[in-house]
C-alpha cells in the first residue's frame, strides 16, 4: 500500500478528473464500509481513494418530479431518519434498514452498495423493483441509467473509467401502490442475504394489480429484474393463486450457486417462499395507503 | 517511506494531531497515534463492533473510517464516558449488574448503548436487541448487557 | 510434601456468611468499563517493531525452499524469522509438535501454517515484507474429515504415528490412538433392555469465538533474558513451553498475563508467542504481534469436528441398562485433543454399570484443536442427550423423569474410577421439574426440549499469596487468569476468611516470577482452585496474626483464636484482653517482627462434580428451516454461588455459545482444503437479536471439600446446550437432527424429505 494516494475533491468535476487520470487502480471512496475492509483483507490494492463526501451532490436527499432524489453517498442512517422518503417507499428504506449493523449503516450508501456490485447487496433489490434511476456524472458528461443495468457481474458494473455515480432519482410514488423488500439470512442481523426480494406493486381501484416489479437478490451473479415474476402477478387481485404463480416464477429465474451462505436449493425454495412473503407485504402497505 | 497526512482531530473534547498513512483507519489512529487504547480491534473489518466510536454524532466502526477522514471531526470515545471521578449511569449499571466479564467487547458496548440512549431514552428489549446487534459479545449471552442498559435507561429518565 | 486439600476444609453449611454470596462490583469493572484496562494489544513499549506471520496458502505441502533475502534487504525490517531459527526438535515428542505448530519445519499442515516471519517499523513494511518472502512448496493431498483421514490410503501427515492402543500397529497412520474403556456387560446389558434406540451424529468443527485476537509483546535482551506480555490461559504453561521448546532456562522467560478478552480453552496453547520472542531476540527490540481475525479462525485452536455412534437400552419401567458408543474426534494436525475427555464424561451423570466406549483421535489438515470450554464433551452429548429423549418417549416417559430415575448419587463409582461424593444431579433435575419455564404451557407451534450435562470440574496445580499490608488492608497474588470475575471471587473468599470487608482486598494477576507453577485457568477449577489456594493462605496469615497477638498479650499462641475479624483470647481463663482486629497486630508488629502473609503451593483435588439440565422452547419456520430461540433456562448446581451474578454470568454465557453451535456456527473447507470463513461475518455467532433473554436457576448442593462448598460452573453450562435445542426441534418438527449445525438449510432438507417420505 506504498503508493495509495488519497483525494478529497469538493467538486464532480474534480473527481472525475482525478478517477478519469488514474495511472493505476483507482476506488471512489463514499462510506468505506466496502472499500476499506477489501483494502484490509488485501481483496484491492488501489493507488487513488476519491474520497467523494465533500461534494454537495452526493450527499443530499431533495424532492424532485415528486420522488426524492437520494446522493449516492447519503449515509444509510440519514435515509432511514428520513421521514417522507420512509413514507413514500418504505420497501427501500427496509432494505437499507439492513446493510450490516448500525455502526455499518451511519456510513454506507446505497452508491457504495450497487457499485461493489456484491449480488446479494440488499438496497439493489428494492431500488430496481421501485424503478430507481442513477444519474451518472463523467469524462463524456451526464448519463441517467435503469439501477438494474448498472451492475453486470460479481464485483463488476457497466460504469466507464472516470464515472460516478451522482444521485438516484426514486419516482412519485403512483396512487394506489406499495412496496416491501424482505431477504433471509440465518441469523436476524448482521449476514449477507442468502437471498433478497423487492417487490413494487400498483392495484387500480377494484384491487386488480396493472402494475408491477419484482427483483431477485442473491441468486444470481446480478440482481435480477424478473418479468416472468410481476407478470404472475399483474390482471390478478394478488391472491394466493397468484402468489403461488409468483413464487414459481421467481423460483424459476434463479441461476444460484452453492457456497458458505445457502445451497443453490436452497435458494430456489426461499426465493419462492420469500417472494410470496414479499408480496404480502407489498399488498398490505397498499391497503395503508 | 509513504508520505503521511498530518491530521487535526477532536477527541472527548481535546485536540489531537497526529500523522497517518492514507490506508490507516481512525481505530488505528486512535490506539497508535493517540495512544487511546480503549477502543478495541476485534476483526478490522466492521463486524464485531468492538471498534465502536461516535463521529460527529454517528456511531460508527472506526475500523470502517479511515484516519485521513477524521481531520476536524468530532470524536467520542470510551475514554471520554466518565465525567472525571463520576461515571455514566450506563459505566455504573454495567457495574451493579454484571453487564461485562472480559471486557473487551465492553467499551464498544457502552459507545453504542451512549448512542441509543442519546436518541432513544425508552428503548424496548428488542430495540435494544437490534441496535447492539452489530457488537458482539461472547461472555455474557447478552442478558446482562440489555438489563444494564435498560437500568441505566430508567435511571437517566428519572423514571 | 504438596498438600491436595485443606486438611479440614471448614465447610459449614450454617455458617452465617457476610461476603461469600453478595454481589459486590467486581474490582477489575471500572477499568474495564473506561477502557483502561489493558489487554493483549494494548502494551506499547519504546522501540517497538510489529510482527508478521506468512502462512501456509496449502493445507498440505512439503516446504522445499525459503528465501528471505529480498525481504531482510527492505528498509525498516529489523528481523526475519523461519524454521532455522528455531531449535531443532525431532518430530513426535510434545516440543517437537509444539515447536513445528508454532513454525513449520519440513511441512506444512493446514492452511494458515506460519512458514516464516518479520518485525518492522511499521506495519505497512511488515506486510510488504512478507510478500517479498519466497517459499517453495511441493503440494500434497490433503485431507480434513477425521472419517476420510482413518481410511487407507488417505495422505499421511506424520509419518512418525503409529497408533497407539491398536495391536501391532506398525504402518503410518492418521489415527493417533484408539481409546477403549468399558465397565460391566453390555452385552447382558442390552439383552436387559425392553427398548433399544441406536443412532449416528456429526458434527462439523468450530472455533471458540473469543472477541479478542491473540496479540503479545515479546522483549529480549542483551543477556538473554525474555519478557512476554500476553493473552493467556496459563502464564506458567506458556513459559515451561517456551523453556522447552527454545531451550532458555524458565527463569530467564517471565511471562506477564494481560486482561484477557476471552479464551474459553482457546488460549491455552501459544501462536504468535514464540515467533514474536525469536523475532526479538534477533532484533533486540520489543516485538509485538496481534493476529488478525482472519488468522484467529485460520490458525489458533478451533474446536474438534466429530462423528459418532451411540446406542442405548431401557426397561419399560424405565431403567437404563447398557450405553454404547463408537466415537471419532478430529485433532487437527497434531494431538492434543483430550478426548478422552468423552468417553469418561459422556454418560456420567447416570447411574449407569454396564458402558462399552471406543474413542479414535485422528489427524487430518486442519490447525491443532484446542478446547471449548469442556473439551471433546459437548459434541457426544449432543448424541447421548438425543438418544435419551428417544427413550423417554418411546416409553412413555416424562424426559426428566427418566433422567430422575436413572440419577447418579453419591456412591456412584464412575467409569474413570472416581467415586461421587455429595453432587446435585438430583436436586438439579428436581429443580429443573418443578420451574416456572418447565410448567409454563408451551405456546402453539412451538417445541420444547430438555437435555443434561455433567463436567468432572478439576483442581490441579496452583499457587498464590496473600500479603496484608501495615494498615491491615490486603493483597492477593493470584496465578490463574481471570477469565470472566474469578478475582472478585477469591477476593470475596479471602474477606470472608479474615472477617474484612471485600473492598479492603485487592488482587493482581501474577506473572511467572512472582509465583510458583500454576496450571491453565481451565477445566472451570479457577475460583475453586485458586479459591482454595487463597483460603489456606488467608488461614496461614491468621497463624501468624495469631502469634504476633499472643505475643502481645503474653501468653501461649494456642490461648489465641480468631474471629470476625479480630484475635481473641481463646476463652476467659486466658485472661482479660481487648480483641485485636488485624491492623491493630501489623500496626504494632509489621516494624518489629516482619511482614504477614500466607503463601500456599496445593496440587488441588476434591474438586466436586458439576450438573445441569437445560430447557428450550423453539419455533421453527416451515418454510425455511429458520429457528426462533423462544426461551431458554439454565438449572445447575454451583454447590454455592460465591457471586450469585457472576455464576448467573456463566451460565448465560454458556448457553449462548452453546446456541451458536447449535444453528448456526461451522467451519466451511473448499475442495483446496483452505478455510472459507475466516471472518465474523460468515462466521455466524448469536447476535444481540438472535437470543431471548436467558432464565438461569442455581442449586446449591455444596461440596463439602471446599470451604465454602463450591464448584466449579465454567464448562456445564455449554455441555448439554446443543442437545437440548436439538431435541426442543424435534418437538416442534417431528425430527430430531443429528448433525451440527442445524442450520436453515439442513433443517428445511430434513423437513422436506419428511414431508416426502409422508406423501407430501
Amino acid at each position: 500500500m506504498a503508493d495509495l494516494k488519497y483525494e478529497a475533491p469538493n467538486s464532480l468535476q474534480a473527481a472525475v478528473a482525478l478517477l478519469a487520470g488514474a495511472s493505476g487502480p483507482a476506488r471512489v471512496l463514499a462510506g468505506g464500509t466496502d472499500v476499506i475492509v477489501q483494502m484490509e483483507t488485501d481483496l484491492i490494492e488501489p493507488q487513488l481513494l476519491v474520497d467523494i463526501k465533500k461534494i454537495p451532490e452526493v450527499r443530499q436527499i431533495t424532492a424532485e418530479e415528486g420522488g426524492f432524489r437520494i446522493g449516492a453517498a447519503v449515509p444509510g442512517m440519514e435515509i432511514m431518519k428520513h421521514a417522507a422518503l420512509c413514507k413514500a417507499w418504505p420497501g427501500v428504506v427496509d432494505s437499507v434498514k439492513l446493510i450490516g449493523s448500525i455502526q455499518v449503516r451511519g456510513r454506507a450508501s446505497i452508491g457504495g452498495n450497487l457499485c461493489n456490485a456484491s449480488p446479494a447487496a440488499d438496497s439493489v433489490p428494492a431500488l430496481i423493483a421501485a424503478g430507481a434511476i442513477a444519474r451518472i456524472i463523467g469524462p463524456n458528461g451526464i448519463r441517467e441509467v435503469p439501477v438494474e443495468e448498472i451492475p453486470i457481474g460479481p464485483g463488476k458494473t457497466s460504469l466507464a473509467k472516470g464515472e460516478i455515480i451522482v444521485s438516484f432519482l426514486l419516482p412519485a410514488r403512483p396512487a394506489h401502490s406499495g412496496d416491501a423488500y424482505q431477504r433471509f439470512t440465518p441469523r436476524t442481523e448482521m449476514d449477507i442475504a442468502v437471498v433478497g426480494v423487492g417487490i413494487s406493486l400498483t392495484l387500480d381501484g377494484g384491487g386488480t394489480c396493472t402494475a408491477a416489479r419484482v427483483a431477485l437478490g442473491a441468486v444470481a451473479p446480478t440482481a435480477l429484474l424478473v418479468k416472468e415474476a410481476a407478470d404472475a402477478l399483474i390482471g390478478t387481485p394478488v391472491d394466493d393463486a397468484a402468489l403461488e404463480q409468483l413464487a414459481k416464477a421467481a423460483s424459476a429465474a434463479c441461476r444460484p450457486i452453492d457456497d458458505k451462505r445457502g445451497t443453490k436449493e436452497y435458494r430456489v425454495k426461499v426465493a419462492g417462499v420469500l417472494a410470496k412473503r414479499t408480496a404480502q407485504q407489498a399488498l398490505e402497505r397498499v391497503r395503508q395507503n | 517511506m509513504t508520505k503521511r497526512h498530518h491530521i487535526t482531530t477532536t477527541v472527548n473534547g481535546d485536540e489531537y494531531e497526529f500523522l497517518c498513512e492514507p490506508q490507516q483507519t481512525l481505530l488505528d489512529a486512535l490506539r497508535d497515534e493517540m495512544m487511546l487504547s480503549g477502543t478495541k480491534e476485534g476483526c478490522a473489518t466492521g463486524d464485531c463492533g468492538a471498534c465502536t466510536v461516535i463521529v460527529d454524532g454517528t456511531m460508527v466502526c472506526s475500523c470502517l473510517v479511515l484516519a485521513v477522514e477524521a481531520g476536524g471531526a468530532k470524536i467520542e470515545t470510551i475514554e471520554g464516558m466518565a465525567q472525571g471521578d463520576k461515571l455514566h449511569p450506563l459505566q455504573q449499571n454495567f457495574l451493579e449488574l454484571n453487564g461485562l466479564q472480559c471486557g473487551i467487547c465492553t467499551p464498544g458496548i457502552l459507545i453504542a448503548a451512549k448512542a441509543l440512549l442519546e436518541r432513544n431514552p425508552d428503548p424496548s428489549e428488542t430495540e435494544i436487541r437490534y441496535w447492539l446487534a452489530g457488537n458482539l459479545c461472547r461472555c455474557t449471552g447478552y442478558d446482562k448487557i440489555i438489563r444494564s442498559v435498560q437500568a441505566a435507561a430508567k435511571e437517566m429518565r428519572g423514571d | 510434601m504438596t498438600a491436595t486439600i485443606l486438611e479440614k476444609s471448614g465447610f459449614n453449611a450454617d455458617k452465617k456468611l457476610k461476603v461469600v454470596g453478595t454481589n459486590p462490583i467486581k474490582h477489575d469493572g471500572v477499568d474495564k468499563v473506561t477502557g483502561r484496562a489493558k489487554f493483549g494489544a494494548d502494551l506499547f513499549l519504546p522501540g517497538m517493531l510489529v510482527g508478521k506471520i506468512l502462512r501456509s496458502p496449502h493445507a498440505h505441502a512439503k516446504i522445499l525452499s525459503i528465501d528471505t533475502s529480498a525481504a531482510e534487504k527492505l528498509p525498516g525490517v529489523k528481523a526475519v524469522a523461519t524454521r532455522a531459527d528455531f531449535p531443532e526438535i525431532k518430530p513426535g515428542s510434545i516440543g517437537g509438535d509444539m515447536t513445528r505448530n508454532a513454525m513449520a519445519r519440513e511441512k506444512v499442515l493446514y492452511d494458515g501454517h506460519p512458514v516464516a516471519a518479520v518485525a518492522a517499523t511499521s506495519e505497512a513494511i511488515a506486510k510488504a515484507a512478507l510478500k517479498l518472502i519466497r517459499v517453495e512448496y511441493e503440494v500434497l493431498p490433503h485431507v480434513i474429515d477425521p472419517v476420510e483421514a482413518m481410511k487407507p490410503g488417505a495422505p499421511i501427515l506424520h509419518e512418525h504415528v503409529r497408533t497407539k492402543g491398536i495391536k501391532d500397529a506398525d504402518k503410518p497412520s492418521n489415527v493417533i490412538e484408539r481409546l477403549d474403556l468399558a465397565m460391566g456387560d453390555v452385552e447382558k446389558g442390552f439383552a436387559d433392555a425392553d427398548v433399544i434406540v441406536e443412532r449416528e451424529y456429526d458434527t462439523k468443527p468450530m472455533h471458540q469465538g473469543y472477541i479478542e485476537p491473540q496479540s503479545c509483546v515479546a522483549t529480549a535482551t542483551e543477556d538473554g533474558q525474555i519478557e512476554l506480555w500476553c493473552c493467556t490461559q496459563g502464564p506458567w504453561v506458556f513459559r515451561d513451553r517456551l523453556s522447552d521448546i527454545l531451550k532458555i532456562d524458565a527463569a530467564k522467560i517471565r511471562v506477564q498475563q494481560s486482561e484477557m478478552g476471552g479464551g474459553f480453552g482457546g488460549k491455552t496453547g501459544f501462536y504468535g508467542e514464540p515467533v514474536a520472542v525469536q523475532l526479538s531476540r534477533k532484533a533486540k527490540r520489543p516485538v509485538k504481534i496481534t493476529l488478525t481475525r482472519n488468522e484467529v479462525f485460520r490458525a489458533t485452536g478451533p474446536v474438534s469436528g466429530t462423528k459418532s455412534r451411540i446406542k442405548m437400552g431401557v426397561t419399560k419401567d424405565g431403567v437404563i441398562t447398557a450405553a454404547e458408543a463408537e466415537l471419532v474426534f478430529q485433532t487437527g494436525a497434531f494431538t492434543g485433543s483430550m478426548f478422552s475427555n468423552a468417553p469418561q464424561a459422556m454418560f456420567t451423570r447416570y447411574n449407569l454399570k454396564n458402558i462399552k466406549t471406543i474413542s479414535y483421535e485422528v489427524v487430518s489438515n486442519r490447525p491443532k484443536v484446542n478446547s471449548f470450554r469442556a473439551p471433546c464433551v459437548p459434541q457426544v452429548v449432543f448424541g447421548v442427550e438425543g438418544v435419551i429423549d428417544e427413550l423417554a418417549r418411546k416409553i412413555g416417559m416424562d424426559p426428566i423423569d427418566l433422567r430422575l430415575k436413572n440419577a447418579a448419587t453419591e456412591g456412584y463409582k464412575t467409569i474413570y474410577g472416581d467415586v461421587f461424593g455429595p453432587i446435585g444431579f438430583v436436586e438439579t433435575l428436581q429443580a429443573a421439574k418443578k420451574c416456572e419455564h418447565y410448567n409454563s404451557p408451551l405456546p402453539p407451534g412451538q417445541g420444547r426440549g430438555v437435555a443434561a450435562g455433567f463436567w468432572f470440574n478439576k483442581g490441579g496445580e496452583t499457587t498464590g499469596t496473600l500479603n496484608i499490608a501495615v494498615d491491615g488492608s490486603v493483597t492477593l497474588i493470584l496465578g490463574t487468569t481471570d477469565v470472566a470475575g474469578s478475582r472478585i471471587s477469591i477476593s470475596m473468599m479471602a474477606a470472608e476468611e479474615l472477617g474484612i470487608p471485600v473492598d479492603k482486598v485487592r488482587a493482581i494477576m501474577a506473572d511467572t516470577h512472582s509465583l510458583g507453577f500454576n496450571r491453565v485457568t481451565a477445566g472451570s477449577r479457577t475460583t475453586f482452585s485458586t479459591g482454595m489456594v487463597i483460603v489456606d493462605s488467608a488461614r496461614k496469615a491468621i497463624t501468624e496474626l495469631c502469634k504476633r497477638a499472643a505475643g502481645i498479650w503474653g501468653v501461649p499462641e494456642e490461648a489465641v483464636t480468631f474471629e470476625d475479624g479480630h484475635c481473641r483470647p481463646a476463652s476467659s481463663n486466658v485472661g482479660t484482653f481487648e480483641p485485636l482486629s488485624i491492623a491493630q497486630i501489623a500496626a504494632k508488629t509489621m516494624m518489629t517482627h516482619g511482614a504477614i502473609a500466607g503463601h500456599s503451593e496445593m496440587n488441588v483435588t476434591g474438586a466436586g462434580p458439576g450438573f445441569g439440565l437445560h430447557i428450550a422452547d423453539v419455533e421453527v419456520d416451515k418454510e425455511t428451516g429458520r429457528v426462533d430461540i423462544k426461551r431458554y433456562t439454565v438449572v445447575e448446581d454451583a454447590g454455592k454461588a460465591i457471586h450469585p451474578l457472576q455464576v448467573e454470568g456463566q451460565f448465560q454465557g454458556g448457553a449462548v455459545q452453546g446456541i451458536g453451535w447449535a444453528l448456526n456456527e461451522e467451519y466451511f473447507y473448499g475442495e483446496d482444503g483452505r478455510l472459507q470463513n475466516a471472518s465474523f461475518l460468515d462466521y455466524r455467532m448469536p447476535v444481540a437479536s438472535d437470543v431471548p433473554m436467558i432464565g438461569t436457576e442455581i442449586v446449591e448442593v455444596p461440596n463439602p471439600k471446599h470451604p465454602y462448598g463450591l464448584r466449579g460452573v465454567g464448562e456445564v453450562p455449554v455441555v448439554p446446550t446443543m442437545a437440548t435445542i436439538a431435541n426442543a426441534i424435534g418437538h416442534a418438527i417431528g425430527i430430531r437432527p443429528n448433525s451440527l449445525p442445524m442450520s436453515p438449510p439442513r433443517l428445511l432438507k430434513l423437513m422436506d424429505e419428511a414431508r416426502a417420505r409422508n406423501g407430501g
